[in-house]
């Protein structure tokens, strides 16, 4: 049986093996995107790239926000099988570029014109040692509130300009009954709620020497002990059971009207678009009080590896058809991000994702577009991470106040440095 | 206590005669901490096979413990043929011969080698026998995340070996095959357990029968075959559970080396359904796609649980 | 106790020693022939291995694994860890709730699977239920079965919104919630998880032991008490260290776990040394702390495991 077997397997992968002289029509594609509105929007670039030909070999690997599909990458350019495209996060895909293992798409983006359209910041990712290395799917921004507007209506609130209107609009709905703010306890949801809080107390410079720069000044100041207060604020309108929560358990619970508010990156939108609902009346988009202008982004990026000559046509289509301006436009409408380029028509988006595509156009001209630090777009994931650890020990009372917590912040962000 | 090796004394006490109530009231006991533990295995049970059978509606709004108001199917029947693996939405049935073709080969490789170190390690004890045992005892314990990489560099190599035969004679003998790998490495990483299964289940059986075997000039397999085997039936049963189980659970190296389509396992897939970042988190299916996951694996429990029966040791002394 | 093994002794007629012979000659080298393969492998992948993870501790490696010896910093930052105990390090909180979730897993669901081994083998009608029902929580994936805990743990969701519900409002249970008692909940669920097997194990050990000793025993008029004291549980004693071994190595190596239950615990309090493995080697792409920290949770098994074995397995007079 077992020799049947081995016998069986061996004459499968020789069959796979006669059709290699020429191109390979086959793209082959490692991401963790498995499920409802994010798989129905990859599912448009599968059929944008079968209408020239091109098959897809999936190889979905879910679970953990990518760490499941990033610990199955790296085994895969262990054993030297690079799949076509993987899906990665900012600072991977410059490591997997000084890796030596990305493959050059700069002809491609020569001629369709990436270099003009894709914002700057994006292009600090996806450009390494001036060589194309990956294609940006799209731009996520976290600095947003999402408010569930028949509670909004009902305490009689109105959209909050700076973090003490924030707090007194918080102050309304708990006097109303209504839990103010939903948040789940999970390091990650934390930090980037954070992120916005540091550059709602700082301003964008600060933001940018601290969580981009990571200027040791600025980490120390009291701006950051003041921002840690902030945090701790916002912390106590939250309900007792919020630790450990997913994120979209939290969404649900302003859906619902069980909260007022959450504070969370534009993947949001998406939970409110699967229950039906409507920006304006059922929910309302804000950005963050007190960081209009601003836009601290993460994106989704394809990073193109170093395949062989037989399979680079396929991923040269793979990577035009990923920032096409239909599929950048029909992607993000329906993933609740803004499209990686800024000349895409707005024109199929709901109002939150109009203001989205208007605040990064502007953010992108203005210069106060920045990465991440929570998404792992402000600094590599050893320092991320560690800041992570630090927010989340704040919030659940391992690190007890604000001074300790710059400290702690400093030392662990010296530490993985 | 030099007692237990005299025959059996007719006279022998009887029970007391009031021993019928104590008995009664024994069994009752027994009985009641036996339901009361299966209560408490069952109870997450529960929780899924309510859930499985409730709508989306009812798991947001109503009590996790209660029974659905209004039972459907439809959260089988979409786990089963249609709920989304990455972006192929067939349901998880098509997972299961993926994942039955690995772990068959891969229990029985491990079981068997399993039992034969077992059997050297305790009826054929040579000089550094226990050296050899403790050694491969504590590979029991090298975590898999840092075998993930150097053996997926190896299984590279292998692979492009493999690509070289097929080039020079025309097959690669399954080298570089996923799921051969994946065969290879639960091997690997299962014997430990196997082998010490058996030789600890074999360190209590009387070697004085397989010396007995051996004076009648039985061989080294005879000997396994005829007298280690059919005494071993309950340590195969814990052993084949053990794991035809970790075997069909395993993600970490079923996604690192198997993660492609035609040969992804069902873990693989049944993580793609249930560990989604986004959207609405569709409960019943997932609870519903669990259950259906591991219906081989408690296939196995029960039907080897059969041969769960009380050794022959007894008789094959005699006999 | 070592009555038992004299009376196996006396069962077998006295033998003399067969001469040696060709054929002896091959039979005293095929048993080690047919070690050999297993041992072989067992060398090169786990060993070897352990000698390359080794390697890269004082390497520094960060998302590959890179070759160039570079010194003990690694261990360095583990050991400085290891004393940052307010606020915890993450380091700290691991190896404190391996000692926390390692002991208490593995007594109780040694102590739990003996005694319900020992009530499942008096003859006990529908065994056949019985069995798979404690059996099957090792057959679901934990991905799943984790949600489900979740939820029964919650107490916003689960037993203490329930009993709420049900009027007992005074009722409270948060564990899952609370940054020092969230380790409990994991072993909650583990010993749900791996008790079942544990009893299978000691019901295959109970099955293996021969019938006639206990009849002999109880004949004698051995409390049942003192059959299972005196006499079953003393040859169990290979059982013992199988089911050790197997809950050692589940409890070392629980991470599916502690990230399906209780994503790491508010503020990662709910962290093993296995979290911080995955999470230095694989997400931070701290590859040498990874290893390193690898090297140190192996050499505490040594540590703990060598003495126990060396107990177990010398060459007891026979």
């Amino acid at each position: 049986m077992l020799r049947k077997l081995l016998i069986g397997t061996a004459l499968a992968s020789g069959l796979a093996f006669t059709a290699h002289a020429e191109d390979v029509k086959e793209v082959q594609m490692l991401h963790w995107w498995t499920s409802g509105g994010e798989a129905a929007a990859l599912n448009v670039l599968k059929g944008d790239l079968a209408k020239e030909g091109y098959a897809w070999k999936d190889v979905p690997v879910a679970g953990g926000g990518g760490d499941a599909a990033m610990t199955a990458l790296k085994a895969m350019v262990a054993a030297g099988n690079y799949p076509t495209a993987s899906q990665m996060l900012g600072y991977t895909v410059l490591d997997y570029a000084a890796a030596g293992v990305m493959g050059d798409l700069t002809e491609t983006a020569k001629k369709e014109g990436w270099d003009k359209s894709v914002p700057a910041a994006l292009q600090k990712f996806s450009v390494y040692e001036g060589k194309w290395v990956a294609a940006p799917v799209n731009v996520h921004s976290v600095n947003w509130l999402w408010i569930n507007k028949a509670v909004m209506d009902k305490i009689g609130g109105a959209e909050p300009k700076t973090f003490d209107d924030f707090i007194a609009l918080l102050d309304k709905a708990k006097a109303a009954g209504v839990i103010p703010l939903a948040l789940g306890g999970q390091n990650w949801q934390e930090a980037t709620m954070f992120d916005s809080v540091v550059l709602s107390t700082g301003g964008p410079e600060f933001y940018k020497k601290a969580f981009n720069d990571l200027d040791d000044a600025s980490l120390k100041s009291d701006t950051m002990k003041k921002s840690f207060d902030n945090l701790a604020k916002l912390v106590t309108y939250v309900d007792p059971n919020f630790s450990g929560r997913d994120w979209n358990l939290a969404t649900a619970m302003v859906i619902k009207g069980d909260a007022l508010v959450q504070v969370m990156g534009d993947w949001a939108k998406g939970e409110f678009h699967a229950a039906n609902k409507t920006p304006g009346t059922d929910f309302l988009c804000y950005r963050f009080p007190g960081t209009d202008g601003s836009v601290i982004y993460n994106s989704d990026m394809f990073g193109m590896f170093n395949v062989p000559d037989d399979r680079k046509a396929a991923q040269v289509a793979l990577a035009t058809a990923t920032l096409s301006k239909s599929f950048q436009s029909a992607f993000n409408v329906v993933k609740g991000s803004v499209p990686a380029r800024t000349d895409v028509p707005d024109t199929d988006f709901d109002a939150c994702g109009k203001k989205g595509i208007a605040d990064l156009k502007a953010a992108n001209d203005g210069g106060t577009l920045f990465g991440s630090l929570a998404q792992g777009y402000g600094a590599p994931p050893a320092v991320a991470n560690a800041y992570k650890d630090v927010v989340s020990k704040f919030v659940h009372g391992q690190i007890k106040t604000s001074d300790e917590a710059v400290t702690e912040l400093v030392k662990a962000i010296d530490d993985a440095k | 206590m030099s007692t237990v090796a005299t025959p059996a004394r007719p006279t022998a006490s009887r029970q007391a005669s009031g021993g019928m109530n104590v008995k009664l009231v024994n069994r009752i006991v027994i009985y009641g901490l036996l339901a009361l533990f299966a209560l408490f295995y069952l109870m997450p049970l529960f929780v899924m096979l309510v859930t499985s059978f409730k709508t989306m509606d009812e798991i947001q709004n109503g009590n996790m413990l209660s029974l659905p108001k209004a039972p459907t199917f439809d959260p089988w029947l979409k786990a089963w043929g249609e709920t989304c693996v990455g972006l192929t939405c067939a349901g998880i049935k098509g997972y299961f011969w993926n994942s039955i073709k690995m772990v068959v080969p891969a229990v029985i490789i491990s079981t068997l080698l399993g039992a034969l170190n077992g059997y050297v390690l305790t009826k054929w004890r040579f000089r550094g026998a226990t050296l050899v045992f403790g050694l491969m005892l504590f590979a029991c314990f090298i975590p898999f995340q840092s075998v993930l990489l150097p053996m997926a560099t190896i299984l590279g190599s292998v692979g492009r070996f493999g690509v070289t035969l097929q080039n020079s004679i025309g097959t690669s003998l399954g080298l570089g095959n996923s799921t051969v790998n994946l065969v290879f490495v639960h091997v690997v990483y299962g014997i430990g357990f196997t082998t010490l299964f058996f030789r600890n289940y074999y360190e209590a059986f009387p070697t004085e029968l397989v010396k007995a075997a051996q004076v009648d000039g039985a061989s080294f397999f005879q000997i396994f075959r005829r007298i280690m085997l059919p005494n071993s039936m309950p340590i195969f049963v814990v052993t084949v559970i053990y794991q035809f189980t970790n075997i069909w659970n395993d993600f970490l190296f079923a996604s690192a080396y198997a993660g492609t389509g035609d040969s992804m396992p069902m873990t693989v897939a049944l993580n793609n359904v249930v560990n989604t970042s986004t959207g609405v988190v569709e409960y019943n299916v997932n609870m519903a796609a669990a259950m259906i996951a591991a219906l081989p694996t408690l296939l196995v429990y029960v039907l080897a649980g059969r041969y769960f029966v009380r050794g022959l040791m007894a008789g094959a002394v005699k006999g | 106790m070592s009555t038992v093994a004299t009376s196996q002794i006396k069962l077998t007629p006295e033998h003399a020693r067969p001469r040696a012979s060709v054929r002896s000659r091959l039979q005293d080298a095929l048993p080690k022939l047919v070690l050999a393969p297993s041992f072989a492998i067992t060398i090169v992948f786990v060993y070897g291995f352990i000698l390359w993870t080794i390697y890269l501790s004082f390497t520094n490696s960060k998302t590959f694994p890179s070759y160039v010896i570079s010194g003990s910093r690694a261990y360095q930052r583990l050991w400085g860890w290891t004393f940052d105990t307010d606020p915890p390090s993450s380091w700290y909180t691991s190896i404190t709730n391996m000692g926390i979730f390692g002991f208490l897993y593995i007594l109780i669901c040694l102590a739990l699977g003996l005694f319900l081994a020992i009530l499942l083998d008096q003859k006990i009608r529908g065994e056949g239920v019985l069995r798979p029902i404690y059996l099957y929580p090792m057959a679901l994936s934990f991905i799943v079965t984790g949600v489900a805990w979740k939820w029964f743990l919650d107490p916003g969701l689960g037993l203490e919104q329930t009993l709420h519900q049900w009027g007992w409002t005074s009722f409270h249970f948060d564990w899952i919630k609370n940054k020092d008692f969230v380790i409990y909940t994991v072993v909650i669920a583990g010993v749900w998880q791996a008790s079942g097997f544990i009893m299978a194990m000691f019901l295959a050990g109970l099955r293996g032991i021969d019938g006639e000793i206990m009849k002999a025993a109880q004949i004698d008029g051995a409390t049942t008490f003192q059959l299972y004291r005196r006499i079953v549980i003393p040859l169990l004693r290979p059982i013992f260290l199988s089911a050790f071994i197997v809950l050692a190595h589940l409890a070392i190596k629980s991470y599916d776990l502690v990230v399906a239950l209780t994503s790491g615990g508010p503020g990662g309090s709910a962290w093993l040394p296995s979290n911080f493995m995955y999470e230095y080697t694989f997400k931070r792409n701290e590859m040498a702390v990874g290893s390193a920290s690898a090297v140190i949770m192996l050499m505490t098994i040594v540590a703990i495991i060598v003495p126990y074995l060396y107990s177990e397995l010398r060459e007891k007079p026979r």
